[in-house]
């Protein structure tokens, strides 16, 4: 097992090494010049365009300045924006507050999804089934942020159920409830129809039959031996989703005004401030990056028949 | 298992039933299977309005959606403008209505953009395997490992003031950032199928009759693995769209002079407590639009799925 | 062959309910009756079928698909999906008791320590995420209310009595570490785990090896021998049945054609049905001879032909056949057979 793990921490590195590579050359090796739109409307200070020139070595060949780039990922160095604040350190700031949205939301899309889909799983057909079906169907056509604007405003305005916003720099439980919630959605109705799905189809397994006929009941048959094939590749999917949940956190910071790492990366796309944005979005990929090899681990203790050797 | 006889049941039925030299291929039975069911006509319906809508907007409105009155800027729905006017008095009826075409536009390039990028590196790593295929896999991780929405917004930070004034290379800013990041999901998708596909024995038969791989790929294993992409591209048209309005609505994926759903959205925000209607309307269509494909692929689906049949 | 063995079965169940076989008379199913309702039409899977099992004996149920054999055991086992499947009319007495009209929770107890079945494919059987140790103590925990350790080293002596080797360290094992003749046997072992009276086997050996599915049904018939089960064995293989069986009774669309002993059916077939069977068997010393087969195809379960269901495809059929359906009647003493026409057929 442990070996295991070590093989799949070192088959990250390349694609660590890709992802950044990818990033890179987005950003240094795209027809134009880099530091346009960097420092908003206006050209960059000269002083500015200077040190971001000897910085990123931008008149050395490419991999050199892949190189450079890439020693200063490494110590955690993101950059900085024109006014000369730090991107990490603004990070620093600011993921507690992303970090807890994302952990509302993965529960509440888990527990209610996993919920859903076992209730419509085993009554197919139903009435509750068919209202499930359809209404995840919308949820999942309808974007996150029509949900966060039509969220926002009947929840919020009309029956002043939430606050609208978020004021505060430390966002409570509370404040965070339905920008999570609107967040999860999405996620909520996959994971729903996934759960429906898997079980359906472990319930008219060969081994449901056998644990049947070995005489136990009918709870045990369904809520062990067929729960647990079906939700193995719900969890996963809940690991893996977490990069949409990433990209959904912009949006939803962006709407509900949540002063998280969404709404930096936000805030420096309207003010054109580059160098924030793609240090931040940096630092995401790498999180999703871990996120999915934990979840791939997880995978492989769960599924007895993934190898691990 | 009971189901397996009933099954039986079947097989006897068909020979008495049908005609022994009725054409029994998989596309005329999903034909068969989609005409029957309701849905493909809902969504189909849409699909075809959208459409119109892109290639015909005056079909539906004569109002010029850049014709801007500001007097009656943030009017409500009324006689002369059936769903009002946005902040700064453009008719909001005619801009949902010229706004199908960047969807649409979006929509469709995308998808044929990774269908035929990803569907020829998939069919070349799935068939060839090999070295190739080791490559291919690889720089598939990389990509994967960047959320499209993160990928998506590296890109047009980076290229912020290209192509700006012109319609259609707007739109093709956005079309490209999308298939690049997206062409190694299909290209997945098709090189598992195609991995199928390719140990069954009409495949060998063909080989051994001396087929060029060309025409082994073109006859043989493209009709018969094309069913999964089929779906999956159905699906993704959809949220091409979603993704458009999102970046859009983030505001760096369409700007002027290009209408799209996502700005108008964007803009609605603002005004959420006093003027929803501006927030109501291009939910709506953006959610319709989106809301038609997804549905059709779930349709594609169901009537390509052999377990339903 | 059979013993008439009146001793009460005694157990240390979990249960409180006891069944004792009346002269060694462990099943009985009569006149049973099992119906499909579905959108297209009701389908009549089992079309009045009855037979007797007795401790020590083992009953071959021999028909190809679709002639309720497999749907038979089922309805025994009470595993059944209810709907679409409805049972209109008949009896399944275990021991005397009406497994069909007992209470829902009775008839489960009695899965596992009385009735058991084995299935055809093991893999797709036992379950992929529990190691195969943990399923079979299961049984153990679940009857008998055994602690986790006790009811695996009662899962290890299991698979060690169906010739696992290495039994103690393979008990943490998954299905998909074993072949496929050791899964069998897991099943197997889960299946007399608790010392059932009757087994039931549902092709056990279809997906196996020709040398497996000796090794399989020889084990099948040691453990049979030694608890003095009866053993119902399901198939469609000719060639499993002649070693293990005593009694065949063959089955055709839903109804019991012909019962008989082994060798009786062998020598000389009561029914142009088990004819056919018999003839199409490939034989070493018929070379350059087109092999025989029976003409036609099953019937529609929906639309049994009038009379005889097997008169459409019979070289013998007369009018008559064509409108009585023949009952089975006894041919011979101890023979049966539903054919208007069995002693032609016996004498054939």
């Amino acid at each position: 097992m442990g070996t295991y793990i070590i093989r799949r921490l070192l088959q990250m590195i390349p694609v660590i090494l890709g992802a950044t590579f990818l990033i890179f050359a987005m950003v240094f090796a795209l027809p134009g010049d880099p530091l346009a739109g960097k420092c908003g409307e206006r050209p960059c200070p000269p002083q500015y365009a200077a040190a971001f020139r000897e910085k990123y070595n931008l008149n050395d060949p490419l991999p050199v300045q892949y190189g450079k780039y890439l020693g200063n990922l490494a110590k955690g160095d993101l950059g900085e924006t024109y006014n000369g604040i730090k991107v990490s350190e603004q990070l620093k700031l600011r993921y507690p507050i992303t970090a807890k949205l994302a952990v509302m939301a993965i529960l509440f899309e888990s527990i209610i999804g996993i919920f859903a889909g076992v209730l419509t799983g085993i009554r197919k057909g139903g009435f509750l089934d068919n209202l499930v079906l359809v209404s995840t169907l919308v949820v999942i056509s309808i974007p996150v942020f029509v949900i966060g604007g039509l969220a926002q405003y009947f929840l919020g305005v009309k029956l002043g159920l939430f606050p609208v916003t978020v004021t505060s720099t430390d966002p409570t439980v509370y404040e965070l409830a339905l920008p999570a919630m609107v967040l999860g959605s999405l996620s909520l109705a996959y994971v729903t129809r996934l759960t429906r799905t898997n079980l359906t189809e472990n319930l008219r397994a060969d081994y449901v039959r056998t644990a049947v006929s070995k005489g136990l009941t009918r709870r045990r048959a369904i809520g062990l031996h067929a729960m647990r094939n079906s939700l193995i590749p719900v969890v996963t999917f809940i690991g893996f989703d977490f990069g949409a949940l990433l990209g959904g956190a912009i949006v939803t910071e962006r709407i509900f005004n949540i002063p998280g790492i969404g709404g930096y990366i936000y805030n420096s796309i309207r003010s054109r401030d580059g160098a924030s944005v793609v240090g931040a979005v940096t630092v995401l990929v790498i999180v999703y990056l871990f996120v999915n090899l934990l979840v791939d681990l997880l995978y492989g203790l769960l599924d007895p028949r993934i190898s691990h050797d | 298992m009971t189901e397996a006889a009933i099954a039986e049941i079947s097989v006897t039925d068909n020979y008495e039933g049908g005609d022994v030299n009725e054409e029994r291929s998989l596309a005329s039975d999903a034909w068969r299977a989609m005409r029957r069911n309701p849905l493909f006509w809902v969504s189909a319906t849409m699909i075809t309005i959208f459409a119109l809508m892109a290639i015909w907007p005056s079909l539906f409105t004569s109002t010029n959606p850049t014709d801007a009155i500001l007097a009656q800027s943030r009017e409500r729905p009324n006689a002369n403008a059936w769903f009002g006017r946005d902040i700064q008095g453009y008719d909001i009826y005619a801009r949902c209505v010229y706004g199908a075409r960047a969807s649409i536009l979006v929509g469709v390039l995308c998808t044929l953009g990774t269908v035929l990028i990803g569907g020829i590196v998939g069919v070349m790593s799935g068939y060839q395997g090999g070295w190739l295929d080791s490559l291919m896999s690889r720089i598939g991780d990389v990509f994967f490992a960047i959320p499209l929405l993160l990928g998506a917004i590296i890109f047009l930070v980076s290229l912020p003031d290209f192509f700006n004034d012109n319609y259609f290379l707007v739109v093709l800013k956005v079309v490209l950032a999308l298939v690049i990041l997206g062409w190694p999901s299909l290209a997945r998708l098709m090189r598992s199928s195609v991995i199928q596909v390719k140990p069954n024995d009409y495949v060998q038969a063909a080989r051994a009759l001396g087929a060029s791989p060309n025409r082994i790929v073109r006859s043989h294993i493209l009709p018969n693995s094309l069913a999964p992409v089929i779906v999956v591209a159905t699906i993704n048209l959809g949220a091409y769209i979603a993704a458009e309005a999102t970046l859009s609505f983030l505001g760096i994926g369409l700007q002027y002079p290009a209408i799209s759903w996502g700005i108008d959205i964007s803009a609605a925000l603002v005004g959420l407590r006093t003027t929803p209607h501006m927030l109501f309307f291009p939910s709506v269509f953006l959610s319709m639009a989106v809301l038609a494909f997804i549905m059709l692929g779930d349709v594609v689906r169901d009537a390509l799925d052999p377990k339903n049949r | 062959m059979t013993t008439q063995d009146t001793k009460p079965r005694s157990k240390t169940s979990g249960s409180e309910y006891t069944y004792t076989p009346e002269d060694g008379l462990l099943l009985e199913v009569e006149d049973l009756f099992v119906e499909f309702r579905t959108r297209d039409g009701v389908a009549t899977a089992i079309n009045g079928v009855s037979f007797n099992l007795h401790q020590g004996e083992s009953l071959a149920i021999l028909g190809e698909s679709g002639s309720g054999k497999s749907v038979t055991a089922q309805a025994i086992m009470g595993i059944l999906d209810m709907p679409p499947a409805v049972i209109p009319n008949g009896h399944i007495r275990y021991c005397g008791q009406d497994l069909l009209s007992m209470p829902d929770e009775q008839r489960r107890l009695t899965r596992g320590p009385e009735v058991s079945m084995i299935f055809q494919d093991a893999l797709s059987s036992l379950n992929p995420v529990f190691p195969v140790g943990w399923q079979i103590a299961e049984m153990f925990r679940t009857h008998r209310g055994m602690n986790k350790s006790d009811a695996l080293e009662q899962a290890i002596r299991l698979m060690e009595r169906v010739s696992i080797p290495a039994a103690r360290d393979r008990v943490k094992a998954y299905p998909h570490q074993f072949s496929g003749g050791m899964r069998q046997r897991i099943m197997i072992a889960m299946a007399i785990a608790l010392d059932p009276a009757v087994l039931i086997a549902d092709e056990p050996t279809t997906a196996l090896d020709v040398t497996v599915q000796a090794q399989i049904m020889a084990l099948l018939q040691e453990l049979q021998e030694e608890r003095q089960m009866g053993l119902i064995l399901i198939t469609h293989d000719l060639g499993v049945v002649a070693d293990v069986a005593d009694r065949i009774a063959v089955m055709y669309a839903g109804r019991l054609v012909e019962t008989a002993t082994v060798h009786e059916l062998y020598a000389a077939p009561a029914h142009p049905y088990t004819r056919g069977l018999l003839e199409s068997i490939p034989r070493l010393d018929q070379k350059g001879q087109t092999l025989a087969a029976i003409g036609g195809l099953p019937p529609n379960l929906m639309r049994i032909p009038e009379g005889c269901a097997f008169n459409p495809r019979c070289r013998m059929a007369q009018d008559v056949c064509r409108t009585d359906r023949p009952p089975l009647h006894e041919v011979v003493p101890g023979r049966f057979s539903a054919c208007h026409f069995a002693e032609e057929v016996i004498n054939a």
